[in-house]
């Protein structure tokens, strides 16, 4: 579904803050892969998502969705393949707005914006049942503005809106990250359920190796801009943070690696 | 007293017209959330080309059009400036209004000033809004309905339907989240970049239709007569805010406190010129109310749990 093929970024080359994010990275996800993704700061996660949502261009390689070469395309029309979830969430919905109008904005994602209405009557219902199954009692105050809802209530708004339109992949970028933590399960919760249910293909970046080894059928580690580890199936059914830092100490030969890990 | 009520229906006629450019600058500075200077310019081209083409007898509603098309293509030249060219959008703006001076110059045939060539009854019967309108309306040498806090008012009704239509559209919508969150919009698939320009179009046409009234209005069309537009828009959306910010909800509420913010605004001019001031003030007291409105809000958010007694105990002494 997802095919990075030998990617390249550096951030303000040719001076003194240049930064080489990315360096070469290749990943290649199947249907339905569900793949959590950690690493240290600085170790390219970010990048690599942003690389693939086209939020700037590469500067070299190639990445396709579902066979598409998307690696030209704007931020806005690759949308149309992609769902996303911010870690900011302030940043995945718009404040002055409804929340009936953000999922309305979201339905219409990668189709054409015309002079129609730009909510229907059964949207709206169609909406209230989503809300429910979220379980936050959104499903009353559609009319409310997103503004005045809690970071956890955004993110399962965000959520809900980066798959209201099956997308061909789903991005999320440590989006439990700013929240507390009985929040952070729910939202979490709330992902697993509906990666589940339309077996979306799913890279998900976390800073917490337990929820990287919970969640997802795939984990990849990343290291300077590249992936140092890539542990799928039964393998990764019985690893444990333990044998997960070793495994990374041995990939990367750093004994440094536990520290930046946990810290990071 | 009396001067100050006599003034008063014109001042309503002039606050109506001037609200039709607050609702564009509305449009950018709200919506968008961009500051659009090109206003000043393009208020200005809407009165320009309206004056030279109905004095070489286009008809009225042609010659309107005519100007609405022409602040749009201002719109346009400043949003390609802002977005194909990254220029910051203040810059653009600024840019768009200078060549503008020469641009409107050159459609009054470099002319500082042009009037309508009203020789005949006829002529002035054609218009849709006219100062003489005012008295005309009320001594019944006009029909009551041609006055023109009448006539502008029923435009302004039409203006805001219509724009309540728009923006409750998928392309309305979009636009409304390009300006609330960009990051969001482009998540969403919505070319911010296209929105962008989409706004500014449509706010500076609005502005040239407002010109082109205006011109009617005075019965001329002068070079500086936008100088200092976007204060007065900007003013007119924040009394609106002000005034009706808690009553009025509704969106097309919402342009409406707009309208009557720029009604509000020319009824304390005219009481303050009623009162005697020199109106070569005028624009600085524009400038000072709209810097005091936007400074409370700051203010407010940054010190609302401190007293601000101590300042104003510190000016008494002084005098």
């Amino acid at each position: 579904m997802l095919d990075v093929k030998n990617v390249f970024k550096t951030f303000n080359p040719g001076t003194v803050n240049e930064k080489t994010a990315l360096r070469g990275v290749s990943l290649t996800l199947a249907d339905g892969d569900f793949v959590t993704v950690i690493g240290g700061n600085g170790a390219g996660k970010s990048t690599l998502l942003n690389a693939v949502a086209g939020t700037w261009p590469v500067d070299s390689g190639s990445i396709s969705i579902g066979g598409i070469d998307v690696t030209r395309l704007s931020e806005h029309k690759r949308a149309k393949y992609i769902g996303r979830v911010f870690q900011d969430p302030m940043m995945g919905t718009a404040a002055t707005m409804q929340i009936e109008e953000n999922l309305a904005l979201a339905a219409r994602r990668g189709k054409g914006r015309t002079l129609r209405p730009g909510i229907t009557r059964s949207e709206r219902e169609r909406y209230q049942e989503l809300l429910k199954i979220l379980d936050l009692g959104l499903e009353d105050r559609l009319t409310s503005k997103v503004g005045l809802l809690s970071g956890g209530q955004r993110q399962a708004l965000t959520l809900l809106m980066a798959t209201l339109q099956k997308p061909r992949l789903l991005l999320l970028d440590e989006h439990t990250a700013a929240l507390d933590p009985k929040t952070a399960a729910k939202v979490l919760d709330a992902t697993e359920r509906i990666v589940n249910k339309d077996r979306l293909t799913t890279l998900m970046i976390t800073h917490n190796m337990k929820d990287a080894i919970v969640h997802g059928n795939r984990l990849i580690m990343m290291y300077e801009g590249n992936v140092a580890l890539d542990i799928s199936g039964e393998a990764k059914k019985k690893l444990t943070v333990e044998q997960l830092l070793a495994k990374f100490g041995q990939a990367t030969g750093s004994d440094e690696a536990d520290d930046k890990l946990l810290l990071g | 007293m009396t001067g100050f009520l006599n003034a008063l229906p014109g001042a309503v006629s002039q606050g109506l017209i001037w609200g039709i450019m607050a609702i564009g600058v509305y449009i950018t500075y709200k919506i968008l959330d961009i500051a659009d200077l090109t206003v000043d310019g393009s208020f200005c081209t809407g009165g320009a080309v309206f004056v030279m083409l109905f004095s070489n007898g286009v008809n009225v509603w042609l010659a309107m059009l005519a100007a609405l098309l022409a602040g749009m293509l201002a719109g346009l030249v400043t949003g390609v400036l802002h977005t194909v060219c990254g220029i910051p959008a203040i810059l653009a703006g600024i840019l768009t209004q200078l060549g503008l001076y020469s641009v409107n110059m050159a459609i009054m045939d470099f002319k500082a000033s042009v009037a309508l060539s009203i020789t005949q009854g006829e002529t002035l019967d054609k218009l849709l809004v006219s100062l003489r309108f005012v008295k005309g309306a009320l001594d019944g040498s006009y029909p009551f309905w041609r006055h023109p806090a009448i006539v502008v008012g029923l435009f302004t009704a039409a203006l805001i339907a219509v724009l309540y239509w728009y923006f409750g559209t998928e392309v309305g919508a979009a636009l409304r989240a390009t300006g609330s969150n960009p990051n969001m919009a482009r998540a969403q698939g919505i070319d911010t970049d296209r929105a962008k320009v989409l706004g500014l179009i449509l706010s500076n046409g609005l502005v040239a239709l407002s010109g082109a009234l205006l011109c009617q209005y005075n019965g001329s069309n002068e070079i500086n007569v936008g100088r200092g537009a976007i204060v007065i828009g900007l003013a007119a959306v924040i009394i609106g805010e002000v005034v009706f910010g808690k009553l009025f909800v509704n969106f097309a509420l919402k342009l409406l406190a707009v309208s009557i913010g720029a009604i509000l605004y020319y009824i304390v001019i005219q009481a303050v010129l009623a009162l005697g001031m020199n109106p070569n003030y005028l624009k600085l007291l524009s400038a000072a109310v709209v810097a005091l409105f936007l400074t409370i809000p700051y203010w407010k958010g940054r010190y609302f749990s401190k007293a601000v007694r101590p300042a104003r105990k510190e000016a008494k002494t002084d005098a």
